[in-house]
């Protein structure tokens, strides 16, 4: 059964099992500076090894552009 | 002479603070705003681009939080709740830095900002520890109100947002200005050096601009010209301008002693 995740508004489907930490890998984003929330809650980074990812959660993963 | 401006509790030597938007690219950047001389500047937070510029630098890396303080701000949000997601984003981007720039937009075409949204989300975000320096519309009644609500700086725009428009009423200013306990920071709409200095002159703490800069022709020469500015316009209000007296000449040089007259 595959976990069906919304990634920054758009569906995206992965095995699990899955942590935070895992989707950054799986998204090419580890090393890079970002902050993710969960379902509308900030998972706080040194909390994504831990985290594990369920069907149907909503992520989004952010960073800082220019912008005034 | 000791004048910082001194905003939560932290000084910084320059009053000039600047967006990070509309540049050509990250060395354009990283030349315009260290030409400005500014120590603030503001960032958007945007959702990453996955798959995308994998190896490519991002602005942090160009404008290191170690040699900046980074103003994270919520343009583009409509919404209190969508503004106070993205500056609780913003805080774990950067590691629990609460220092942050709020606006709530309340119209596209505009740009001009939802005030009752404006005052929600600054509510919420003081109670939640965030030190917020608040984009507003220069009304003095709800620029007290934000003061009173906690936030560290009350940021009345000049103008709208990127229109360059310079200080369209200096005398609604004046009366944040007379009031406010908190540093007044006029953000959005100015358009060029004078309009910086004019700001500066009413009495303000500091600028906030990123369009003047960022789409002159020569922005590293705009961004040192607005740190002149800034500088200049600051010192005049420090040193106090003459009385003006209007229809009313008065010679500077001596009166008595002109060559042709009978002694």
């Amino acid at each position: 059964m595959e976990l069906l995740l919304r990634v920054n508004g758009a569906e995206r489907r992965f095995a699990p099992p899955l942590t935070v930490e895992g989707l950054v890998g799986k998204l090419g984003v580890e090393g890079k500076r970002v902050a993710i929330e969960r379902n509308g809650e900030i998972v706080p980074r040194s909390r994504y090894a831990e985290v594990e990812l369920a069907d149907g959660d909503r992520l989004e993963v952010v960073v800082a552009v220019g912008g005034g | 002479m000791d004048d910082r401006l001194l905003i939560a509790g932290k000084a910084y030597g320059s009053r000039l603070l600047v967006g990070t938007g509309k540049y050509r690219d990250f060395e354009e950047t990283r030349l315009a705003i260290e030409a400005s001389g500014a120590e603030i500047v503001t960032v958007a937070i945007r959702r990453v681009n996955i798959g995308q510029n994998a190896g490519e630098p991002s602005l942090l890396e160009v404008l290191p939080p170690s040699r900046f303080t980074i103003l994270p701000n919520t343009a583009g949000c409509y919404t209190a709740e969508d503004a106070v997601r993205t500056l609780r984003l913003a805080r774990e981007l950067l590691d629990g830095h609460s220092l942050v720039k709020l606006e709530v937009l309340g119209d596209a075409e505009t740009l001009f900002p939802n005030m009752p949204e404006t005052l929600a989300a600054a509510r919420t975000l003081v109670a939640e520890g965030f030190q917020v320096m608040v984009y507003c519309s220069d009304d003095p009644i709800l620029a007290r109100q934000l003061e009173g609500i906690g936030c560290v700086a009350v940021m009345p725009l000049a103008s709208l947002i990127g229109s360059g428009m310079g200080i369209l009423n200096p005398w609604n200013l004046q009366i944040i200005l007379d009031r406010a306990k908190v540093p007044v920071i006029v953000d959005a709409g100015i358009g060029t050096a004078s309009d910086a200095a004019v700001a500066m002159e009413l009495g303000c703490d500091g600028v906030l601009m990123n369009t003047a800069i960022a789409k002159a022709r020569d922005p590293v020469r705009m961004g040192r010209a607005m740190k002149l500015a800034v500088e200049a316009g600051r010192e005049a209000w420090l040193a106090g301008r003459m009385e003006k007296k209007p229809y009313r000449a008065s010679a500077s040089s001596p009166t008595d002693g002109l060559i042709g007259k009978t002694a």
